[in-house]
């Protein structure tokens, strides 16, 4: 690199940045040596403490989180809300609007749509949150990891994402859910890890990399603290709010994911019931029946709002920065 | 830096190889393509086998593989089962893509780098709040989705833009497919500028930027955009590569004969020099664009250096 | 010209310039003087363009306008008429002798001889060149010495073939085979010009042939321009100047094309829009019957579907498919329920015999019940319909035929759809006899003949026989009939080896297939051919 950068530095965050960021530092640093202690006095002033008690605060959070919990709830009972069977067909009502009884209408096969988008919760909920729990902890953890030491292992993480990163997402689901017959949602969730993971680690090595050349790090180091320590306890906090932005859009991208992959023929398969699968049939369908489209797809979108709102707020409150 | 290069360069060799090997591997599980050919009938036996000879199919797949490698170090990248090289397909079907990718991610920059730095310098405004549920509509609609609303609507009952592409996909024909590739993408942009304007909002260097009493114009371009943009910037860097080989849908519903289009021809007639020879070209795209992402980190934060 | 047919679709100043521009690209209309060009939808064809290599109907679809061969199927009747062949005859239904007419040429000047053909169908039939119709050559003597079935060729040529005269050679079959001549309207018995084997590359870029039009570019997975060739001598020259074909992956967008007048002809309108294609289009929505018919096909090699006694479970699924409904909700009618395993457009005549499946191909929920009760119930009580997702809205119908077999068992989940990712894999899948429930086929015909609906498919062996079934009444009825040198005596002879099926219900006949397409108003006189392909030599396109 040329040498101009290296003044720079000085010259840029020479002047003031450094107390406040200490003071930040310093804070952090007891809220992490009390919160070892764990003495229930002490509780509140750690980090995640903090953000519990800002959270609880936070309308944002408390509305998105009851949406997520009727999604859940939804998901798990479906007949709760829903009395219809997701499967009986009446083929000679196909497309049709809504009539008593049946408010969203009938879709191709002439099943009810109210009763399929209630149902349809379970899969694509279970997909969007497992798939992103996934790539979110391997790729922060592996992009963490490789922005954190650096060098080699930066230089093979990194390397190996990129392979994932090559190949198409229509390539790799076409073969890989085309080796996998069973009709569960799990290939798809281990299919959308594999694929989603390196966006997540090159975002949290970015963060990390950044993080790292923070003085509040340096201090810590300088003051002796481990590795796991500081990746922990000081750069992990600071560097995890662009990665539950990311993991949070794409929860919903991975819904929709499983929804292309589905008009592809490789998603989910019958008998599961999904919005995926609903919204790839109905979109070809959407000059005649736009109403099979609009409902599973309106409900899909809720649940990915839900989600980003919680994700916005959790970052907010986890981020000392903003506090 | 110029070790850096060269030791950044270097580590692509592996890279190279280990995706096409893995390319290559995952078109030889999809199975075998001569039973394809003959349509819905079954292949008479003794052609059958003749041509899987010819495509060496016969041989075990680490042959095959260095068979091709040979090859494409020759600057032979095979031939699709039209009969014609690979090469001239990618030489008609690369440009093409390259323009869509351009127009999606000019689209990206422009639109969702503004409508970031618009609503995080408004947090909790109206306005971000108009763009937030913006960025979410966006987002929850699958691009088959939105490809048919729009195409329909734009190209089909309104009539103000042609609804699909033409052989030679000018610049304006691709406006509306670089939209509908972008709007993923898009809403990534924006969030990610928003929340990252909005944390250094805060951060001392401005305050001390505007306690120096410099202009707020000049704060937010040169001190507050320039260290905001740094995981935009890696955004669309890694994006650039998912756009030229993710354009499947959308120019398979704007009918652009373009990277995603062979690709998806390819990987239906399990063509393996096709889907090989159009990945191994994605992926060296990608490596460059990480690597030239990670070279501007540089120029954009001046606290990372590279040795 | 084409910007008022466009004013109807474009609202708008932007779309009359950008129409505006597509015009001055598209190479002038023409006022219905002959001389207009036409745009026309198209897929990419999976092999390269040589006759005896194309198998499916994009790329058949040009051989059908760039060549003509010894007979031709009438567009409208379907009958074999001669074309090049001014006779064609033979005392012994084995040893054949050909005439053919004088004065043709292909389109670079070379003549049309005797040579021609007998050089082209030794082409086809030489295992070293990989032709994957090469086994519609295996009637003709020595067929076994230049294909063997395994092996390097012994022979060059097939000994079958002589050539006599510049316009005469003879044919000599390896067995009797009365209809055989009207086997030849099929394009792989296409003459080839010298020019074919002397610059083969070359002529693969831009094939010449003998046909109407002549190509005039062709971009590989794009585009091909034909235009009307002057010096072709045949009675159907071409009354339109050329056509455009553009290759479109998805029929959607193709449909989306014609909606916006940004294509002339597309002839695959996929079922979604079925639903508009009247309202959008009027009297230029077509809708025909094609040889073309879909069925479940049973894998007899796997003996929980294939026992005997299974015959009655397979007989009952057929009855507990709604093929009404489904064909009028799914299809909007561009399908007719199937009552037999042939199809409508080889007419009464020609073997065709509405409901000679009887009650076995009716809807009948409580027989359907009773005759899978009868023979066992579903194989671990459940059946999986597996079809090839990435073509054909195939997935659609799949379910409607499913929840049809659901409601009339009474289970939610006794019948499920297995979509499988690409054809080829579907076609490996089957090929390697992995199939373990019903699945979906679809036969057009090469051509309008009975017995290419059976044999193929139902013939112990036969080169269509994906589910593996063999029944010796059924073989012996076949051969009889090929035997039979009285046309109406081996139709009778077929249709009674089709009622071996009824009994054995190998293969459930689900509805014929209609050709649909649909054109802009420039055009006049647009239809299709009983293998859903446009007849282009016949359109007019006005202004």
């Amino acid at each position: 690199m040329p040498e101009r950068y290296v003044p720079n530095e000085a010259v840029t965050h020479g002047d003031g940045g450094t107390a406040a960021l200490a003071m930040a530092e310093a804070e952090t640093l007891e809220g992490g040596r009390n919160g070892r202690g764990g003495s229930p006095r002490d509780k509140p002033r750690s980090l995640w403490g903090d953000a519990w008690r800002d959270l609880r605060r936070n309308p944002v959070f408390l509305v998105s989180a009851l949406i997520i919990l009727f999604l859940v709830v939804i998901a798990i009972w479906p007949q709760l809300i829903a009395d219809g069977n997701p499967y009986r067909a009446d083929l000679a009502k196909a497309q049709e609007g809504s009539a008593p009884g049946h408010p969203f209408g009938f879709d191709t096969q002439g099943r009810d749509v109210y009763t399929r988008t209630v149902y349809g919760a379970r899969a694509s909920i279970t997909v969007g949150i497992c798939a992103t729990a996934g790539a979110a902890l391997l790729g922060s953890a592996l992009g963490g990891l490789a922005g954190f030491f650096g060098g080699w292992w930066d230089a093979l993480l990194s390397r190996v994402a990129d392979i994932f990163f090559g190949i198409p997402v229509l390539l790799g689901g076409l073969v890989f859910l085309s080796v996998v017959t069973s009709k569960t949602v799990w290939p798809v969730v281990g299919f959308i890890v594999l694929l989603g993971w390196p966006q997540i680690a090159r975002i949290a090595r970015g963060s990390v990399v950044t993080a790292k050349q923070n003085d509040y790090v340096q201090a810590a180091r300088a003051l002796g603290a481990s590795s796991g320590r500081l990746l922990l306890r000081h750069i992990a906090p600071n560097a995890v709010a662009p990665v539950i932005v990311v993991a949070t859009i794409a929860l919903g991208t991975y819904i929709s994911l499983e929804a292309t992959l589905s008009y592809l023929g490789a998603g989910l398969k019958p008998p599961t019931v999904s919005w995926g699968i609903d919204i790839s049939t109905a979109s070809t369908y959407i000059r005649n029946a736009p109403h099979m489209l609009l409902y599973p797809a309106g409900a899909l979108s809720i649940t990915v709002l839900a989600f980003i709102m919680l994700g916005d707020a959790v970052r907010d409150a986890l981020d000392p920065k903003l506090r | 830096m110029g070790r850096y290069v060269i030791r950044r360069l270097l580590q692509m060799i592996p890279v190279f190889i280990g995706s096409t090997f893995l390319i290559f591997f995952m078109v030889y599980a999809l199975g075998d393509p001569v039973a394809a050919m003959f349509g819905d009938r079954a292949p008479d036996p003794a052609t059958a086998a003749r041509i899987r000879e010819e495509l060496l199919l016969d041989q075990p797949l680490w042959k095959q593989y260095l068979h091709y490698m040979g090859q494409i170090f020759r600057g032979d990248f095979g031939t699709a089962f039209n009969g014609q090289p690979v090469t001239e397909l990618m030489g008609t079907a690369f440009p093409v893509t390259l323009r869509l990718t351009l127009v999606a991610i000019v689209i990206e920059i422009i639109v969702g780098v503004t409508l970031g730095v618009l609503s995080g310098l408004r947090r909790g405004r109206a306005l971000d709040t108009s763009v937030l549920v913006f960025t979410l509509v966006v987002v929850s609609i699958p691009t088959f989705v939105s490809g048919y609303v729009l195409q329909f609507l734009l190209g089909v009952k309104w009539g103000w833009v042609k609804p699909t592409v033409s052989t030679d996909a000018y610049l304006d024909e691709l406006l509306l497919p670089g939209v509908v590739l972008a709007l993923v993408s898009l809403a990534y942009v924006t969030r990610l500028t928003r929340t990252s304007l909005a944390e250094n909002a805060r951060a001392d260097y401005v305050r001390t930027a505007v306690a120096k009493g410099l202009p707020r114009r000049r704060v937010v371009t040169r001190h507050l955009l320039r260290n905001s943009l740094i995981p935009v910037v890696t955004f669309i860097g890694t994006d650039i590569g998912s756009l030229m080989g993710g354009a499947i849908v959308t120019e398979r519903i704007f009918n652009i004969h373009g990277v995603g289009f062979q690709l998806y021809q390819g990987i239906l007639r399990q063509n393996s020099p096709t889907v090989v020879g159009f990945v191994t070209v994605l992926v060296l795209v990608f490596l460059f664009a990480n690597l030239v992402v990670d070279l501007l980190y540089a120029v954009l934060d001046p606290r990372i250096r590279y040795a | 010209m084409r910007g008022a047919t466009r004013a109807k679709w474009a609202v708008g100043t932007v779309a009359v310039a950008l129409v505006a521009t597509a015009c001055g690209g598209g190479g002038g209309g023409g006022g219905g003087d002959g001389k207009g060009v036409l745009s026309s939808s198209w897929g990419d064809p999976q092999n390269p363009l040589e006759p005896a290599n194309t198998n499916e109907v994009q790329g058949g679809k040009v051989l059908d306008m760039i060549f003509r061969g010894l007979k031709r199927y009438d567009p409208k009747t379907g009958a074999a008429e001669d074309m090049l062949a001014q006779k064609i005859e033979s005392k012994d239904q084995q040893n054949y002798t050909v005439t053919i007419k004088k004065g043709w040429k292909f389109s670079n000047g070379e003549p049309v001889t005797a040579q021609s053909f007998v050089d082209a169908w030794n082409y086809g039939a030489l295992i070293d060149n990989n032709q994957k119709n090469a086994y519609f050559f295996g009637y003709i003597e020595g067929y076994e010495k230049v294909h063997p079935e395994s092996g390097k060729a012994s022979a060059r040529t097939l000994s079958g073939l002589q050539v006599k005269d510049d316009r005469t050679f003879t044919v000599k079959l390896n067995q009797k085979f009365s209809t055989w001549p009207q086997t030849l309207g099929y394009p792989a018995f296409a003459p080839l010009p010298r020019a074919f084997f002397k610059d083969h590359d070359g002529w693969l870029k831009k094939p010449v042939g003998n046909g109407p039009y002549k190509v005039e570019s062709y971009t590989k997975g794009s585009a091909m321009k034909l235009r009307k060739w002057g010096g072709y001598k045949g009675p159907d020259k071409a009354r339109n100047g050329g056509v455009d074909l553009r290759v479109y992956t998805d029929n959607n967008t193709a449909y989306t094309d014609l909606q916006a007048g940004n294509l002339d002809l597309s002839d695959d309108i996929p079922a979604a829009q079925l639903k508009n294609a009247e309202a959008d289009l009027g009297d230029r929505y077509i809708n025909q019957p094609a040889g073309i018919i879909q069925t479940l096909t049973f894998p007899m090699y796997d003996p929980q579907w294939g026992s005997e006694k299974m015959a009655k479970v397979r007989q009952g699924l057929s009855m507990a498919i709604d093929r009404k409904t489904i064909t009028r909700q799914i299809f909007q009618n561009t399908r007719t329920p199937a009552s037999d395993w042939t199809s409508p457009v080889l007419k009464a005549d020609g073997g065709y015999k509405s409901g000679l499946c009887g009650k076995a191909c009716e809807y009948k929920p409580a027989e359907a019940r009773k005759l899978i009760k009868e023979g066992g119930g579903l194989p671990g009580g459940k059946v999986t319909v597996t079809y090839n997702a990435d073509t054909g809205s195939h997935k659609d119908w799949v379910d409607a035929l499913c929840n049809s077999v659901n409601k009339v068992l009474k289970n939610d989940k006794a019948c499920v759809g297995n979509p499988v990712g690409t054809f080829a894999d579907y076609r490996n899948q089957i090929t390697a006899k992995k199939m373990k429930g019903p699945f979906r086929a679809g036969w057009q015909m090469d051509y309008p003949l009975i017995q290419n609906f059976l044999q193929p498919m139902y013939y112990t062996d036969a080169s269509s026989n994906d589910g593996k079934y063999s029944n010796k009444e059924f073989d012996k009825l076949v051969d009889e009939a090929n035997a039979e040198t009285d046309r109406q005596a081996a139709v009778k002879k077929f249709q009674d080896a089709e009622r071996v099926l009824v009994k054995d219900m190998p293969v459930i006949p689900l509805w014929y297939q209609n050709g649909s397409g649909g054109y802009t108003d420039r055009l006049s006189d647009v239809r299709l051919n009983q293998f859903s392909v446009p007849v282009y030599d016949r359109i007019k396109v006005g202004s």
